[in-house]
C-alpha cells in the first residue's frame, strides 16, 4: 500500500491531463466572464469586442426598470413556494424511500426522477394540455405546480443521501430511552437532516428562479425574470439593461449555490452519521 | 417485576398513541409518508402525461383547424413524413455529437478530479463544475450570443491570433458551417456543449473514483503501455458513469427549443417543433405526437443505460 502511494504521488498527472483539464474548466467559466464584462460596455447597439469604453450607466438605468423588479418579485415568489411545497413532499419521499424495501419501490423512485429525466419540454407541453382539458387558466399557481414537480426531485436526492448516512441507531436509541416517534422526529432526525433540506431547498429555489423551459408553457401572459431575459434574447430592446441584469442573475444564483455545497460538502460535521 | 415493567405504557397521551401504532405498523407509516408525493406526482405529473398521450391519438381537421376527437392513428403517421423525419434524424444527430464531444471535454476534468485532486483541490473541483452547472441556464446562453456575434470575442480573439482564415475556412464546410458561427451547427452544439458538459462531469468523475488504482498499476505493470491502460482498463470501468453522464447531455439536448432558438441555423429541430406546433399552429395532436418522440428516444436510452449499471453511477 505504502509503496503504490509513493508510486502515485512521483509520478503526477501527466501534462496532457493536466492541459485537457485546465481547458475543460476554462471553457466552462471564461464566457461568465464576458457577460460581467460586457456589463460595463457603454456600445448600447453591438456586441463589440473589445468593448469601445466602460460606464457604470446601465446599472442605474435596469435598476429604475418597474419591469425588471416586477419580474423578479414573481419570480422569487413563485421560487419559494416551490422550494417550500418541494421540501416536504420530497422529504417525505426521502423518507419512506432511504431504507424500505418493497414491492413497487423502484417503479416509486423511477417517478421521482422521471420529472428531470424527461425533456423539459415534454413537462411543459403535458401540463399545458392538461390545464386546457381541465379549464385551468393560468395564474401565479399553475407555474409553481410545474416547478414544484421538478424541484422535488432535487431536495429528495439531497435527503436521501443523507438518511442513507444517517445511523438507524440513533433512532432505535432514542426510542429505547423513552421518547415517541414525534419526539425522536423532531429532537433527532430534524437536526441531523437539517443541513440537507437546507441545500435541497436552495438548489430548488436557484432551479425554479432560473426555470424557464417549462415556465413557458405553465405562465400565460405572465413574465418570471427568466421569461423576461428570454424576450429580450430574441427581441433585444435594450441590451446594456439585459448585460446587467444577467450580471445580477449569476450573483443571485451563486449564493444559493455556494451556501448548498458549504452544507452539504464531505467532511461536514453531522450529528448520527455513520462513520 | 419485568413483565410489569414492560406492560406498564409509559404514558397515555393520544399523540404517543398514534406514535406508536406507527412505529410498530411500518406500512401504515411508509404509506403516510409515500401518499402526498405520490398523489402530487400521480395527478399533476403523471397526469399530464396522459392527457399529453391522450392528445396524440387525436387529429386535427385540415379545414376548419379545430381538433377532432376520434381516435386516430393519422398523426403519427406525420411524424414520419420526410421534413419530419428529416427534423427527428438532425435532433437525434444533433444531440449524439453534443453527447460524444462532452465526452471528450468531461473526461480530462473528472479524471484529474479523481485521480490526482486531493483535499482543498478536490472541493475546488467540485466547486469549479458545480458553479456553471447551476447558474442560471438563460445567462449561459446568452454569454454565447455575446461570444459568437459576429463583431464578438470569438472572432476577435481568431483574429488576433491570426486564425481568421481557418474560421472562415470551417464556417465555408457544408453542414457544420453557414454565414456566420451564431448561425451555424458549430455554433448551437457549441452552446449546448458549454450548457451540459458539467452534467457529464459529475457521474464519470464518481465512476472514475470507484476505479482501483492498483488496477492501473497493475496494467501497467503487465507492460501496458499508458495509452493501452486507458483503452482496456479504465474506459471500461469508467463506462457507467459515461452513459449515466450521456442520459443527461442526450435529454437535455433533445429537449432544448430555446438554444436553437437563438444560435444556430434557420431549419428546426425537435424541441422547436413541439413549441410552435403547440403555440402559432395551434396543431396540439401533432405537438404531442412530436414530445413523445423524445419519450421514446429516451426510454431506449434509459433501457439500454440500466443494463450497463449506469444508474448505480447516478
Amino acid at each position: 500500500m505504502r509503496s503504490s502511494r509513493e508510486r502515485q504521488s512521483k509520478e503526477g498527472p501527466p501534462l496532457g491531463l493536466r492541459l485537457g483539464a485546465a481547458a475543460g474548466l476554462a471553457f466552462l467559466h471564461l464566457p461568465l466572464a464576458f457577460i460581467i464584462l460586457y456589463a460595463f460596455s457603454n456600445e448600447d447597439r453591438s456586441f463589440e469586442f473589445p468593448p469601445p469604453g466602460y460606464t457604470l450607466r446601465w446599472f442605474g438605468v435596469a435598476w429604475n426598470r418597474p419591469d425588471i423588479w416586477a419580474a423578479l418579485g414573481l419570480s422569487i415568489r413563485v421560487a419559494l413556494v416551490s422550494t417550500a411545497l418541494a421540501i416536504v413532499l420530497g422529504t417525505l419521499a426521502a423518507a419512506a424511500l432511504a431504507r424500505a424495501t418493497f414491492f413497487g419501490r423502484e417503479a416509486i423512485s423511477l417517478l421521482f426522477v422521471l420529472p428531470i429525466a424527461l425533456p423539459g419540454i415534454v413537462t411543459g407541453i403535458a401540463l399545458r394540455s392538461a390545464f386546457n382539458l381541465a379549464d385551468i387558466s393560468f395564474s401565479f399557481w399553475t407555474i409553481v405546480l410545474g416547478h414544484a414537480t421538478f424541484c422535488i426531485v432535487v431536495v429528495y436526492n439531497n435527503a436521501i443521501a443523507r438518511f442513507r448516512r444517517l445511523s438507524p441507531s440513533m433512532i432505535e436509541a432514542s426510542m429505547d430511552l423513552g421518547a415517541d416517534g414525534f419526539q425522536t422526529v423532531r429532537y433527532i432526525l430534524l437536526p441531523a437532516i437539517s443541513t440537507a433540506l437546507l441545500a435541497g431547498g436552495m438548489l430548488a429555489f436557484a432551479l425554479s428562479f432560473d426555470e424557464v423551459i417549462v415556465t413557458t408553457f405553465t405562465a400565460g401572459q405572465q413574465q418570471t425574470l427568466p421569461i423576461w431575459m428570454l424576450s429580450e434574447l430574441i427581441r433585444p430592446h435594450q441590451r446594456p439593461v439585459t448585460n446587467v441584469v444577467a450580471v445580477a442573475v449569476i450573483a443571485l444564483t451563486a449564493l444559493p449555490i455556494l451556501a448548498a455545497y458549504y452544507w452539504t460538502r464531505e467532511g461536514a460535521p453531522i450529528a448520527g452519521a455513520e462513520r | 417485576m419485568i413483565e410489569a415493567a414492560l406492560s406498564a405504557p409509559p404514558s397515555d397521551s393520544p399523540l404517543r398513541r398514534v406514535s406508536d401504532v406507527l412505529v410498530r405498523r411500518r406500512g401504515l407509516l411508509l404509506a403516510l409518508l409515500l401518499t402526498p408525493p405520490l398523489l402530487w406526482l400521480g395527478i399533476i405529473y403523471l397526469g399530464a402525461l396522459f392527457a399529453l398521450l391522450a392528445q396524440s391519438v387525436f387529429s386535427i381537421d385540415e379545414f376548419s383547424g379545430t381538433v377532432v376527437y376520434q381516435p386516430t392513428l393519422k398523426t403519427y403517421a406525420e411524424l414520419f413524413s420526410p421534413a419530419n423525419l428529416d427534423i427527428i434524424i438532425r435532433t437525434i444527430a444533433v444531440s449524439t455529437v453534443v453527447t460524444l464531444l462532452a465526452v471528450i471535454v468531461a473526461f480530462p476534468i473528472a479524471y484529474y478530479a479523481a485521480r490526482y485532486a486531493r483535499g482543498r483541490m478536490k472541493a475546488l473541483f467540485y466547486v469549479a463544475v458545480m458553479m456553471p452547472l447551476w447558474s442560471s441556464y438563460l445567462v449561459k446562453v446568452y454569454a454565447w450570443k455575446l461570444l459568437l456575434a459576429k463583431e464578438g470575442a470569438v472572432g476577435w480573439f481568431m483574429q488576433a491570433a491570426g486564425l481568421s482564415g481557418a474560421l472562415d475556412a470551417w464556417l465555408s464546410t457544408p453542414i457544420v458551417g453557414g454565414p456566420s458561427l451564431s448561425v451555424s451547427y458549430t455554433g448551437m452544439v457549441l452552446v449546448f456543449l458549454y450548457l451540459w458538459t458539467p452534467f457529464m462531469v459529475l457521474p464519470v468523475q464518481a465512476a472514475l473514483e470507484r476505479v482501483p488504482v492498483t488496477l492501473i498499476q497493475a496494467s501497467g505493470d503487465l507492460g501496458a503501455k499508458p495509452s493501452q491502460t486507458f483503452c482496456h482498463v479504465i474506459l471500461p470501468l469508467a463506462a457507467p458513469g459515461v452513459v449515466a453522464g450521456s442520459i443527461f447531455t442526450f435529454s437535455l439536448t433533445l429537449g432544448d427549443y430555446i438554444v436553437p432558438q437563438i444560435v444556430g441555423p434557420s431549419s428546426l429541430i425537435l424541441g422547436q417543433v413541439v413549441y410552435t406546433q403547440q403555440g402559432t399552429a395551434g396543431n396540439i395532436p401533432l405537438a404531442a405526437a412530436f414530445s413523445v418522440a423524445p419519450v421514446i428516444i429516451m426510454g431506449v436510452f434509459l433501457t439500454i443505460a440500466k443494463r450497463t449499471g449506469a444508474f448505480d453511477a447516478l
